[in-house]
């Protein structure tokens, strides 16, 4: 599988699902230890409506007006997140649940009511994404990538999610004190003057951004997976955040290579026909990833609870 | 309360004091937690906050820092706005209020205390290090700086939480509860480090619950319920009678009788 098949069929899916991936198992490290992880799974539920609503408001199916609705979707499901937390008084996670579920479940019926059925346009594509279908028909071998031409040819899928992987790692790089700082002990970084409210705002953006970029082209699985479970399985493998974040990145990238692979020729080792969903086998990958830490990581013991008073 | 109110409200900051916090107010859920209270540290001393538990004493601190949004109410450094001033001040919270499971090292706990030094980018060097590894000397943690956070006791996290104070280098430290279920051992540690600072002019705030260790451990008392009971020198202020104000009936007479 090395050879033109490799390049043309392959490559740029595997490295799209890397590249998506990384660039939500990142935030979603932060997001795991302030107890938000699911936020993800919250912003991959909204941008049904999201993409809905782009296709009503502009009657086409492009990328950027959807990417463009989704993200609105999700800045809109955060704000209400925030205001059900704080008007309600209730937790965040319970406040997630209840608007993630609402806004999906408002998308489906609008994509019932509206005349999209002429288009491709369906729940399935934005829960499973589409990865095997992102090929590169003028990459002829590995000559290919040097040359200009044939690069053009390339999904588009392919520069948009290094270029969002690029922008999360730099965000990632900069922010990476304060980050760390809000993160561990919020009222210590407020009495530095940090604006601890702008920066988990911030996070929560980068981490739509993310989400919204990664749906388009490997479906919401993969970004409800990759939100938590590179994340969790590295937090089990170490006790320092620096290191955490180097293993969540290799587990978002052996689950993406993994995964594809399996998915591609893993039935047919095992005599059937037919391949599986990438973005179906990719998440699974990370959940077993995750399951293999819970029983052999070396930090997965909460010792930290002794002692502590309420 | 009035009168001081009316008194003080045309006046500038005082330019000595660290901290002067004037008719603060902090509500949760339209309960006051504290109530039109004006404060007036002095510097180079040691000060106890006291009052009994749900009397705003964290609070009180919180809302200083901006840690909570008061009502109303200004808060100055040294006669300054204290935004200002943050770089002079160190903050060190009660211990439960984080969570230890959190992945990092000792530390790198103490190494947050420089983060007004690091910046967002700045590289640690070995004279970061260098100071922080002096800070765990000073409560004795230097033997365990590689070690996770959680694995201490929680006498060892009061004092790596007071390690990064010191790490900041400050003129004033406000402490919520830092004697908070120590070991006898840690206590002994911490209070010979604020002593340290006392000698060296810096000015110590804490939030105090043992009565019985006020006039040992500190040179000035203010007492809280909600509104301010009184402020000043140990000796003068730390009374039966104003105590009884503050407690009300909650203080036990055997508690009554240990403050002789």
């Amino acid at each position: 599988m090395m050879g033109e098949e490799f390049v043309a069929l392959s490559l740029p899916p595997i490295l799209i699902g890397i590249f998506a991936a990384v660039a939500c198992a990142l935030p979603g490290n932060f997001l795991l230890l302030r107890r938000q992880a699911l936020i993800g799974d919250a912003i991959s539920h909204v941008v049904l409506p999201g993409i809905v609503g782009a296709f009503l408001v502009t009657g086409v199916v492009a990328a950027w007006p959807m990417m463009i609705g989704a993200g609105v979707a999700a800045l809109v499901a955060v704000g209400m997140i925030e205001a059900i937390r704080r008007l309600g008084g209730i937790e965040p996670g319970a406040a997630m649940g209840v608007v993630f579920t609402t806004l999906f479940a408002a998308g489906v019926l609008l994509l019932e009511q509206s005349d999209t059925s002429s288009v491709h346009l369906d729940v399935e594509h934005a829960l499973y994404g589409n990865l095997e279908s992102l090929i590169w028909l003028d990459g002829l071998g590995w000559g290919s990538l040097l040359d200009l031409a044939a690069l053009r040819g390339l999904p588009p899928e392919l520069p948009r999610m290094a270029i969002t992987l690029a922008l999360v790692t730099l965000l990632t790089w900069i922010f990476w004190r304060p980050l760390k700082l809000s993160t561990f002990d919020e009222g210590f970084a407020r009495s530095l003057g940090l604006p601890v409210g702008a920066i988990g705002l911030g996070l929560v953006i980068v981490a739509a951004i993310a989400a919204v970029a990664a749906f388009d082209a490997v479906g919401s699985i993969i970004v409800i997976a990759m939100f938590i479970c590179p994340p969790a399985a590295a937090r089990m493998m170490t006790n320092r955040l620096e290191t955490q974040i180097s293993w969540s990145v290799l587990f978002a990238t052996v689950s993406a290579v993994l995964g594809y692979v399996l998915a591609g020729y893993g039935p047919l080792w095992l005599g059937f026909d037919n391949a599986v969903s990438a973005a179906g086998m990719i998440a699974t990958v990370s959940g077993l990833i995750l399951a293999g830490a819970a029983v052999f990581g070396p930090c997965r013991s909460r010792v930290g609870a002794s002692g502590l008073a309420g | 309360m009035g009168l001081t109110l009316a008194r003080d409200a045309g006046r500038a900051p005082d330019a000595q004091s660290p901290l002067e916090i004037r008719g603060l107010t902090v509500t949760y859920a339209e309960k006051p937690a504290v109530f039109s209270v004006d404060a007036r540290f002095e510097p180079g001393v040691m000060t106890a906050i006291v009052g009994p538990n749900g009397a705003g004493k964290s609070t009180l601190l919180k809302a200083a820092l901006g840690i909570v949004r008061p009502v109303s109410g200004q808060v100055s450094a040294w006669g300054a706005p204290i935004d200002r001033m943050r770089g002079r001040i160190a903050y060190v919270p009660q211990r439960a209020s984080v969570d230890w499971d959190f992945p990092a090292r000792v530390i790198d706990v103490v190494l947050m205390g420089q983060y007004r030094q690091l910046g967002l980018l700045r590289r640690v060097r070995t004279r970061h290090m260098e100071a922080a590894f002096d800070c765990l000397r000073r409560v004795g943690m230097d033997g365990f700086a590689e070690r996770q956070i959680g694995q201490l006791s929680g006498g060892q996290q009061q004092r790596v939480f007071l390690a990064r104070a010191l790490a900041q280098g400050a003129d004033l430290y406000l402490l919520d509860e830092p004697f908070a279920g120590v070991d006898a051992a840690t206590e002994k540690a911490i209070i010979s480090v604020l002593k340290e600072l006392r000698q060296q002019g810096k000015t110590v705030v804490a939030v105090h619950h043992d009565l019985s260790t006020v006039p040992d451990y500190f040179d000035r008392v203010f007492l809280i319920n909600t509104t301010r009971i009184a402020e000043g020198p140990v000796d003068k202020v730390f009374t039966q009678s104003n105590l009884q104000e503050a407690y009300g009936g909650r203080l036990a007479t055997a508690q009554m009788n240990a403050l002789g």
